[in-house]
């Protein structure tokens, strides 16, 4: 693994690997000394050309605890307001030698073009494109499912478990969601299943060939109860048309209401409430929702921080190698 | 963990492997080591054993059964732990990535106690090295000391080992493989359920 661009090419291997490295990197976080010394001495570098305070907090935070030095660039206030371009950007970072980069765009695909123009030498992860993917959200979403398997399952340890079975309803704003893409294939790869719920005019032209169920009603879609039912945020930036007619008939008819919380419980069903934050309370979930003991939206927050750790940690180890020599055994 | 050449893994070119010491002989050789850890510590109290994966953990688990079996105020299950390495190594630029392992530290701590860390064979001492870091972030312990199966020389480090099964000399071609029944479950004949071995590359043939 060179650099983290999308899930879609993310192998059920590599991606157990970033899981399991997870695991460990949240044991850290338990301790009195919150550090591992792995990156010392590295430089990681936050470019985010688009609005965010959770990612680029929670990508600050695990470089930190792995002793990398953070550079944080927002597009507010920086030369790209003067019109800098993402090339000229990138050429001043590797000036600077920068060991890796973290970016987040609004346009699909600058990560890879980031990654593959050869302005710079560093492995780049995608903490955000477009509407095209968020690989760091979807592993963080499978670990916490993974662990919500565990709990109910009553396994000790998570090392090595997949998503096997797993059912899993996505609903909302799949149209404009980079989770919800993200997220399909990994979970896929895991070996999960995904039903997306959306009202028509937000789903995505094309999803026929995408390796899910799309229904359009979220009570036909919780019934039977699935494993964990993620609502994604209406982003209403990126709203530029009348999708659903108000927020009340949205909230009545894809929202996660207390009703249909109560439904959960009164099945006796495990299934877990997830949301990616930002959470729009009383429109696609209910406080209900987020505050019950179903929730797992915290849960979510800290994987975050385990996550990026351990795909900055895999990305970044090992690249003094030398690619012609033999490989290094992976167990010793 | 040392040594980065006993571990299972694609061998480079044909190899002649010789056993060093057999299933017998690796248990002689613990049970020597859990009376020497009693013998150096008065006794069991304040006996924190921690293993360095992968096969540190199972020699620890197998050193805490002897020291239980001798002295039954020790618990063993309060005493024993595994403390993981990878992330403290300083040639994590050189080699690929790998997982790191759970740490696991008993409930009690290592504040003030005696720490035996407790690996398969002692090479460069980088692990261990690395392993005293690792204990900085945990805790104080009172004293630290060394148990390996196998010290095959070639010390990069100023360190040595306090318990030691077998002093093997050794060139650094050679490649000194631990086998326990716990980490390395492929078929071998019963006597050698847990062996040490040492292979010899044959010049010429191979990497």
């Amino acid at each position: 693994m060179r650099h983290l661009l999308s899930t879609k090419d993310l192998s059920y291997d590599a991606a157990l690997t970033v899981l399991d490295t997870a695991d460990q990197m949240a044991a850290v976080g338990e301790r009195s000394v919150k550090k591992l010394p792995a990156l010392r001495g590295r430089t990681v570098v936050n470019l985010f050309f688009e609005d965010s305070t959770r990612t680029r907090i929670s990508f600050e935070t695990a470089a930190k605890r792995l002793s990398a030095d953070v550079i944080n660039f927002s597009a507010k206030g920086s030369s790209v307001s003067k019109g800098e371009s993402l090339k000229d950007t990138a050429q001043t970072l590797a000036a600077m030698s920068a060991d890796a980069v973290v970016i987040r765009h609004s346009a699909s695909g600058s990560p890879q073009q980031l990654a593959e123009s050869g302005w710079i030498d560093a492995p780049v992860v995608n903490a955000g494109d477009g509407t095209h993917e968020h690989p760091t959200q979807a592993l963080l979403d499978a670990m916490t499912l993974r662990q919500h398997r565990a709990r109910t399952e009553g396994r000790e340890s998570t090392r090595g478990l997949d998503l096997e079975g797993m059912h899993v309803v996505i609903v909302g704003d799949v149209l404009h969601s980079r989770v919800a893409r993200s997220d399909l294939w990994l979970f896929t790869t895991l070996g999960a299943r995904v039903t997306f719920v959306a009202p028509p005019t937000l789903l995505p032209v094309g999803i026929a060939d995408w390796p899910c169920r799309v229904v359009f009603s979220l009570d036909e879609a919780l019934d039977p109860a699935p494993d964990a039912v993620m609502m994604l945020r209406v982003q209403r930036e990126r709203m530029h048309a009348a999708f659903f007619p108000t927020a009340q008939e949205y909230a009545r008819e894809w929202g996660l209401t207390p009703e249909r919380v109560a439904a959960l419980d009164d099945a006796g069903a495990t299934t877990a409430i997830m949301h990616p934050g930002p959470m729009n309370r009383g429109l696609e979930i209910s406080s209900a929702a987020a505050d019950s003991p179903r929730s797992t939206v915290l849960d979510q927050v800290r994987n975050g921080v385990s996550v990026r750790m351990s795909v900055l940690y895999l990305l970044l180890s090992g690249d003094d190698l030398d690619p012609t020599s033999t490989p290094h055994p992976q167990e010793r | 963990m040392i040594d980065d050449t006993s571990a299972a893994g694609p061998s480079t070119g044909p190899a002649a492997a010789r056993v060093i010491l057999s299933a017998a002989d690796i248990d002689r050789a613990l049970t020597r080591i859990a009376h020497e850890i009693l013998e150096a510590n008065k006794g069991s109290s304040d006996l924190v054993l921690l293993g360095i994966p992968r096969r540190g953990y199972p020699l620890a688990q197998r050193i805490a059964a002897k020291i239980a079996a001798t002295d039954s105020g020790f618990d063993a299950a309060a005493s024993l732990g595994q403390l993981d390495v990878t992330m403290f190594r300083d040639d994590l630029r050189k080699n690929p990535a790998r997982a790191p392992r759970p740490t696991r530290i008993p409930v009690q701590g290592i504040d003030g106690r005696t720490v035996v860390l407790v690996d398969d064979v002692l090479y460069s001492g980088r692990t261990v090295r690395a392993a005293l870091d690792a204990l900085v972030d945990v805790g104080r312990p009172r004293v630290v000391r060394l148990a390996v199966l196998v010290d095959r020389g070639h010390r990069e480090l100023p360190i040595r080992a306090d318990h030691v099964g077998k002093n093997l000399p050794t060139s650094s071609q050679e490649k000194v493989r631990v086998r326990l029944a716990e980490t390395d479950p492929e078929p071998r004949p019963a006597e050698n359920a847990d062996c040490v071995v040492i292979e010899t590359t044959v010049p010429g043939a191979g990497a």
